[in-house]
This record gives structure tokens, sequence and C-alpha cells, in this order.
């Protein structure tokens, strides 16, 4: 080992030192504050699932004792779980919040989108958002994508221009150096925010649990009526399944990622708390995605080809 | 079935906690190996899980692969795959007991030098690679000038390839000692070397039994234990102004606060404050830490400063004390990265983005560009094109509080965009630098280089 001129005497246990947990929070407070300083009608991403709960927890600290400047928007795939809906409406009456709402289902009935034959809703809310955000003439959208959801996704910035047909080019991206995020945009662009994009599915928990987030409680092992699809466990439902061949089973289960009914598998556990699940999480040998959704198997490039059509 | 299975050494609640956060980057050239070496740090870090090795296998194996191909892990893209090419910085994140790593995989094509730069622009450390059977060059000696231009503050040699060349020592030496006088000349502050063999696995996260003449720390013992400055001594403390928190509200009538995270150094309550560009001085009458009143806080937190006085404050404007406050000028002189692929040429309009103030701006000369492979100047090249570094004069239309890159890699870096349609054109570092027409060496003064 060569080692040359002045090292620092300071470490880790150094007073100055933050921990990683605090460091993520500065930063995605700092995303949150920029956008506010900088746009004209930011708005967050918001479903009920942990992501997008731990945005608006730290959108919230950002401003207080002030409310925060931006609007939620959910983008409904008419297939959701209760609970989540539930909770969703629950957060938004207490912060005293404005929630916009893109209905998939309400483009289905309309006739402008078609159901698809396997009952997936998920790629399906790309055309409702994206006209939403055109409508409301959103020029700021804050998702909660994280980098180590997804290969594509460790290739997304933390400011992500899309065009005016909300398209992802990652040929076209802006290097992003230091901490001066560019978010310079021509009338019809709008840029995606993504403040957790240095955090992982651990670090999420760890900031939920220290922070004392409420959660919805399918995040939790509970009985549940289930069915196997595609090496899943699925929650029958109207949505369309169990299907024939398929059968119902009372399993003890939890999700770790909440989305369409349709594709989004939970998986067996007894953690029942915010400690056994974060124990769970750090042992288990599957990602997020791997382990509870089915539209990311659909085909090697499925996150990008549907972030470059304008997806989160 | 989806179940989680086997904990392999799972760490506690407390562990996982208590964990600092390491930004790195890694450099290399095109076949020195450093996908394997990414690949081999996350797969031998137990980073990899399941569903993660199998989608490798699968690929790999449908291509005739007899071993998983562990590039495939870090290209993202359909066309890396398709091109077996590397566009653009990518982030990846693992984690040990005692850190967790934020990585800027940086590709090594043709757009190095700019791709290096945006990933060592936030990094703590950079890892360079080197072929032991070629072992310094030019490639290896640019690497090393944008990791000393950037201020990077740990530099990693890391030798590969040993098994090739017989894990002899005397290879290891040589390379060792060649980089190591080229880069502490160019004001690298610590270089380690460490001989591996990323395909093999030797010194990358397991020590190895081929070289027991090593007695030094695998590439992950030092990523662990590799000493993250946060000696704020000397540091000049600077809030730049994000945004006024004005809650209105029956409850917080009078609140008025000036959000930001903390660029440098550290603030105290009490302490006298002066405001840039306007000059106006007050003190600081309290820190809101995110919802926790405090009496101090410092880089990078984001905070909430409170103001005795009730003065004209707003987003872009600066917060130092008022002992230590940076000069504000309208010239500004820079040595900068060009990263966009239109030119940046002399009588240019651009806008610059210093902490949180943009303002109008127009390069007035670019007195010289810089190549890297042997540190020579061009004098006044006319424009710079994508990966050029070089020498920039720019008149801003505001005064700015300008802090020199080697005080402060924060408040004394700016990027220039350009004003028609947003591209982020160019990276700036404040102040002198190697790429100065004549850089000066003091023998006595172990920063070397003066950027």
């Amino acid at each position: 080992m060569t080692t040359v001129a002045s090292v620092s005497e300071e470490t880790d246990s150094s007073p100055y030192a933050l921990s990683h947990l605090d460091a993520l929070e500065s930063e995605a407070v700092h995303i949150f504050r920029e956008v506010a300083g900088e746009f004209e009608r930011p708005v967050i991403l918001f479903s009920g699932g942990k992501d997008s709960i731990v945005m608006l927890h730290l959108a919230l600290k950002a401003f207080a004792p002030a409310a925060i400047p931006f609007t939620l928007l959910h983008v409904d795939t008419g297939h959701n779980f209760p609970e989540v809906l539930e909770y969703r409406d629950r957060t938004v009456e207490k912060h005293g919040l404005r929630l916009h709402i893109a209905s998939v289902q309400d483009y289905i009935d309309r006739g402008v989108l078609r159901e698809r034959p396997d009952g997936t809703r998920n790629p399906l809310q790309t055309v409702p958002l994206t006209e939403k955000i055109q409508s409301e003439r959103f020029d700021a959208v804050f998702g909660g994508g994280r980098r180590d959801e997804e290969k594509a996704r460790a290739k997304e910035r933390v400011f992500s221009l899309r065009d005016e047909f909300s398209q992802w080019d990652p040929r076209r991206q802006r290097p992003e150096l230091w901490q001066l995020y560019n978010g310079r945009h021509a009338p019809g662009e709008h840029v995606r925010v993504f403040p957790l994009s240095n955090w992982t599915e651990l670090d999420v928990w760890q900031y939920i649990a220290r922070e004392g987030i409420e959660l919805p409680d399918i995040y939790f092992a509970h009985e549940r009526e289930v069915f196997q699809r595609s090496n899943m466990w699925l929650t029958a439902g109207e949505w369309g399944g169990p299907k024939d061949g398929e059968t119902v089973e009372k399993r003890l289960v939890r999700y770790r990622t909440v989305g369409d009914m349709s594709c989004t598998g939970a998986v067996d556990s007894d953690a029942t708390t915010l400690d056994a699940v974060i124990a769970e999480i750090a042992a288990s040998r599957l990602t997020e995605r791997g382990a509870t959704r089915a539209d990311d198997k659909m085909s090697e490039a499925a996150m990008e080809d549907r972030k470059r059509e304008g997806y989160f | 079935m989806t179940s989680t299975t086997e904990p392999t050494e799972p760490l506690s609640v407390e562990q996982l906690s208590a964990t600092t956060l390491l930004r790195f980057a890694t450099a290399g050239s095109v076949d020195d190996g450093k996908s394997t070496l990414v690949g081999r740090l996350l797969h031998d870090s137990k980073s990899v899980l399941t569903d993660q090795l199998e989608a490798v296998e699968r690929v790999s194996a449908s291509r005739g692969q007899d071993a998983p191909d562990l590039a495939l892990l870090t290209d993202g893209l359909r066309a890396e795959r398709e091109q077996g090419i590397t566009i653009d910085v990518a982030y990846r994140y693992f984690a040990t007991a005692r850190r967790r790593f934020i990585l800027a995989d940086t590709p090594g094509h043709v757009q190095y030098t700019r791709n290096m730069v945006t990933g060592a622009s936030t990094a703590d450390l950079a890892v360079v690679l080197v072929d032991a059977r070629n072992g310094v060059i030019e490639q290896t000696r640019r690497h090393a000038a944008v990791a000393a231009l950037l201020r990077v503050p740990h530099v990693v040699l890391a030798v590969n390839k040993m098994d090739l060349v017989e894990y002899k020592e005397s290879v290891f030496a040589a390379i060792a000692e060649e980089f190591t006088a080229y880069a502490s000349e160019l004001g690298v502050p610590e270089i380690t070397a460490i001989p591996i063999s990323a395909l093999a696995g030797d010194n990358v996260v397991d020590a190895s039994a081929n070289m027991d003449w090593y007695g030094g720390p695998t590439v992950l013992e030092h990523l662990e234990t590799v000493p993250v400055s946060h000696d704020l001594g000397h540091c000049h403390a600077r809030l730049p102004v994000q945004y006024v928190i004005r809650p209105q509200t029956a409850e917080h009538p009078d609140y008025r606060g000036y959000a930001g995270q903390i660029a440098a150094g550290s603030f105290r309550v009490g302490e006298s404050v002066t405001v840039l560009p306007s000059g106006r001085t007050t003190k600081v009458a309290g820190i809101d830490l995110l919802g926790k009143q405090v009496d101090v806080a410092w880089t990078p937190q984001s905070v909430t400063l409170l103001l005795e006085d009730d003065i004209d404050v707003s987003r872009g404007d600066l917060i130092v004390p008022s002992k230590d406050a940076p000069p504000t000028t309208q010239d500004v002189e820079a040595t900068v990265c060009h990263v966009a692929d239109q030119p940046l040429t002399v009588g240019h309009r651009v806008l610059l983005k210093h902490g949180t103030r943009t303002v109008k701006a127009i390069v007035k000369d670019i007195p010289s560009r810089l190549t890297l492979d042997d540190l020579s100047l061009h004098p006044h090249p006319g424009q710079l094109v994508a990966n050029d570094i070089g020498r920039v004069k720019i008149r801003a239309a505001e005064p700015l509080p300008l802090d020199s890159y080697a005080d402060s890699r924060r408040t004394g870096a700016f990027i220039l965009i350009d004003p028609a349609d947003g591209t982020t054109l160019t990276a700036g570092m404040v102040g002198e630098s190697f790429a100065a027409p004549q850089p000066v060496k003091d023998e006595g003064d172990d920063d070397g280089w003066d950027f």
C-alpha cells in the first residue's frame, strides 16, 4: 500500500459525520427545495405506496412549518388495493393537500384505452399520466423511483427532462455535476424529479422506522386470500383473478411494493413489525421488483421501454 | 415461490443504521476490466440478488457464454446490451456492515472526460484501473489529471490482471511508483495502490492467497475504512438560499426562514452573518434542522436559518459568516470541462448557475486548452468542444460570491447552460489550476499544483 501526502485525521467517529440516512434525507430535501424555487407548477406522484409516502414525508419536512407548495397526483389504475386508497385519502385530508386523479378506468370506459388480455393495467397508466401532466401544465413531476430498483433506472438522472410527449431519451440526458441541478425546459416539456434516486429499498424501510411513518397495513404480514400466477401470490378480486385452474388459498403474506393488483405479488412473511420487515429485507436474496412485479419480467427492457414512453 | 430465504449473516437494525455513506467513482479504459471489477464488488459483497443473477445467467446462456457475464449487471440500456457499449454514467448501490456506497460507474469510452468529470464531481474517492501488463498509459494519466482537477480527496490505483503477470510484486511496485509520482505532482492528496485480479477475485473483496507479499487492504476494506473528511475547522461556512419559508398562518404569523443545504463549514446561533451579494449583516437567531431546533449545523445538512433582522433575502443569495465573506465579482476565471456536443466559443451568451443563483453571462475569452495526455497547453483555441478542458474568462451580468474551487468544491463550482435549449454546456471550477498558462510549483508546499 502506497500512501502519500496528508491524510485527514478525521474519521467516521467525527462529530460532524452524518449517518447515511441523514445524508440521504438532506440530499432529498435539497432537491425538493430546488424544485420549489425554480418551477411554477410542480406535482408529487402519490400512490399510497411506501416510496411516495416517504417522498411526501420529506416534502413536509422540507417546508415546515409552512405547507408544501405542491399538489399531489395519483394515477388510479382502477385495480388498486382498497386499503391503499383509504390510506391515500386519509393522508391527503390530514395534511390539507389537493389531490389530482388520473383514472385508467375512465380511459377504458371512454374507449380510449383497451384492457389488455392479461388484465395488467400498469402499462396503461402512461397515457392518463402524460395527458394529466399536459392538461394541468405541470412542469415538474416528483416520482419515488429509485436507481436501485432496476438497471434502466440506474441510468436515470435526478432531474430527468421529458419532451412534450413525456418521453425519456437516455442518450439526451444532461450530465449532473455537483449538486447543480439544471431544470431548464421549453414550454410543453417537463422535468421528472427523483428525490429518492440514491435510496435503496432498505434505506426507505430504515427511514420509515426512524421517523415513525405510518404505512398501509398491507406492508405487514397478514392473512389474505391469494392465488398463484406466474410464480407470484396475487390477491383475488374483481380485476380478473383467479381464473379457471387457479385456486385461492389463505396465506400469511405481506407486500414489498404496492401497485396495480393485477401485477403486484405478495411475499410469504410473518413480519408484523417494522424491525421484522427490516430484518427480512436485509436477509432477502430477491430484489423488490424481482419478488413482486410481473410487469418488469415481460422483457429485458420492459422498464426502459415504458420509461421511454413516459412512464415514471 | 417468492419468499425471503437463507439469511446470509443478517445485520442487526442497529448495525444497519449506524453506517456512513461513501460516494466513489470508477475510471478505466475499455479493456482494463472495469465492468468486471464493478461486477465483482457487487457480487462478492453479496449485493447481487438471486433474481438479478438469474437474469444475467439467462442472457449469458442465450448468447452461448459458459459463465455469467458480470458486465451485464451494469449495462442497463437496450442500446448498451445490443451494441456492447456503455452510455453515460450509471449509479449503483451496495452496502456492508460499515458503510453504504454510491458508485458512479463511468464508462471508459470516447466521452471519458465528461463522464469522469460528472462522476468525480460528487465523489470522495476515485478508483483508477490499470492493466498490469500495460502499466501507466496515457489514459491513466488522464484519469489522474481529472481526479486532481476535480479535487477528489482519495485516489485508489487498482493494478488489475495481476494473474496475467504471475502475481509479481516487482510489476506492481513499478506501476505503483510511477503512478504515485505522477499523481502526487498533480496534487492528488492521497493515493493507495492495490494489486488485484477482478476476474479471479484477488484483493477485491477477499484477500488474495496469490500475493502474500502484499500487506495492504483489499479494495473493499479500503472503501470501508477510508476517512471521509469531516474536518470543518478551516472551511468557509456557506449557505446558498434555496427558498424562503413563510407560512403566514395563525400559528406562525411572523415566521420567515431561509432554507438551504449548507454547502461548506458550519453555522451557529448568535453568529454574525452577511448576506451576499447585498452585503447586509445580521445575526443567526435560530437554526431549524428539519423540525428540530439546533445551536449548530454543518455541511451537508439541509437547514432553515432564522435571522435577527428583517432584511431582504431571497433565493440565489449566499449567507456567510461576516468575518469570512468571499469577494463578489462579475469576472469569473475558471478551469472548465466542456460536456456538451455543441462547442463553447468566445462571445457565447450563456446562463451561469452557481449555488442557487442563475445569471446571464458571456464567454469573454478562452485563453488556453489543456491536453490531458501530456498536460501541454494550446493558447487561444477559439472554442472548446466536447471533453475539452480549458481556461475560460466569463463576464457575469451580476456580481457573484465566488470561492476558489480549491477551497470549496461546492461553492467554487458552477455550470454553464445554453439559454436557448437548456443544455448543460460546461462544468466550471473557479480559480487557478494546472491549466493556467504558467503554473507555479512551490516545492515547499505539499499542495503541489495550485488549482
